[in-house]
């Protein structure tokens, strides 16, 4: 996991988003548990309290759950909640800076659709 | 009534005030961030809560009790100060064992592992170790000490990265081992920001922040861009300070971004910025060409 301090996104989202990765990519896989408040606290030097809110949020969206006793594990169907969730954020966090970019560069739409087909195709 | 609680304490030396009006609240349980610009009062602060110093008026109560010249409180707390208050010819191994008998608790296995985790040889005497040697010697015994209040006062003093890096990470360790009050004074605010749950800040011996390190990291912005659209955005808002290049400035705001930014960059204002600019002096630097 990496956290960048200078980042504008708060730490503990930051932590949200790391697990949801390392959920996504495969790496805690569903139904399995994942590193305890204490180990990322101690792995990343965060307030535990930080982390703590890190993931309540992921437990507030159904992506991890508490185990009484045992500690968080990974939500049945947590990968497609993470795919659905990130599909509507997909406007707002990638297209809207490349439009921006795109416009200080006078590139145009039809530009910038066969930069897309490009992409695409490679 | 588990908690520090300063009350209107005023200190100052041969007139010159050095502490004034100071009102704060340590909880149980969290870890403090206690900053500010050499000579701002911190050390004069963290004495008076010791017992160290004696405050010209206000006080100091901590679980409920008098600070002052009392056992019965000051068993509470362990401060580990900037300079060495050992005995010079003292070993390492008899200051961990008489910090057992005065205190009443030490983890004594904790103190082997760190010790042999900074490679630090306990049969040394005090007066004989570095200057980052005494650091890690003195942070052992803070954080092996049996108490709920810890004192750091600029613990990182002569460590360098790689033991910084281990401090910071055994901190956490013993934090989350032993969940306790720990405020630290110290001057490298970039590295210490994560593990901070709440911030003080100190200027010429005035309490201007007191408040936990998220609400206060984001409690600005930084804008850049051409200078006629930077001031144009930032009319009407309180600015900090402003960096000018050539045509571009960036400017340090407080308060949160609340209206559209066009092409300017916006960024957040992480707690070292920040804190530059709250504490800076007036006038600050300026080159000339």
């Amino acid at each position: 996991m990496h956290l960048d301090h200078k980042s504008e996104i708060p730490i503990y989202l930051q932590i949200a988003r790391e697990i949801e990765d390392a959920i996504f990519i495969g790496a805690f896989e569903e139904e399995t548990q994942i590193p305890s408040t204490t180990e990322i606290s101690m792995s990343l030097k965060i307030n535990p309290a930080t982390v703590l809110k890190g993931i309540n949020l992921l437990v507030d969206e159904g992506i991890i759950y508490k185990k009484r006793g045992l500690g968080m594990f990974v939500c049945e169907g947590a990968s497609t909640t993470i795919k659905e969730k990130r599909q509507k954020e997909f406007y707002q966090n990638y297209v809207k800076p490349l439009i921006s970019e795109a416009k200080k560069l006078d590139l145009q739409l039809p530009e910038m659709m066969k930069l897309l087909e490009r992409g695409f195709e490679e | 009534m588990n908690r520090i609680e300063v009350k209107n304490v005023n200190k100052s030396f041969q007139g010159n005030p050095v502490l004034k009006q100071i009102n704060l609240t340590l909880e149980e349980g969290k870890i403090y961030g206690l900053l500010g610009r050499n000579g701002a009062g911190k050390s004069t602060l963290l004495n008076i809560i010791n017992n160290r110093l004696f405050a010209d008026s206000g006080e100091v109560r901590i679980n409920g009790r008098n600070a002052v010249e009392n056992d019965l409180a000051q068993g509470n707390l362990y401060f580990m100060t900037e300079g060495s208050t050992y005995p010079k010819d003292m070993t390492v191994k008899r200051v961990f064992r008489w910090t057992k008998e005065f205190y009443g608790g030490f983890d004594d296995a904790y103190a082997a592992y760190l010790g042999d985790l900074f490679q630090l040889n306990v049969k040394k005497k005090v007066g004989q170790l570095s200057t980052g040697y005494s650091s890690i010697f003195k942070i052992i015994t803070a954080l092996c000490v049996d108490v709920p209040y810890v004192f750091l006062d600029e613990p990182v003093l002569g460590l360098d990265a790689n033991h910084r890096d281990m401090f910071y990470k055994i901190l956490m360790e013993s934090y989350l081992k032993k969940p306790r009050t720990i405020v630290i004074s110290t001057h490298l605010i970039e590295e210490i920001s994560g593990l901070l749950e709440h911030v003080i800040i100190i200027k010429d011996g005035s309490v201007i922040r007191d408040q936990s390190c998220e609400e206060l990291t984001h409690s600005g912005f930084t804008v850049s861009g051409k200078s006629g659209e930077v001031d144009a955005f930032i009319q009407g808002k309180e600015v900090l300070g402003a960096d000018v290049i050539g045509g571009l400035k960036t400017a340090y705001v407080l308060g949160q971004v609340d209206r559209p930014v066009g092409d300017l960059e916006v960024s957040p204002l992480d707690l070292q910025k920040l804190f530059i600019q709250l504490t800076a002096s007036p006038g600050g630097i300026h080159y000339e060409n």
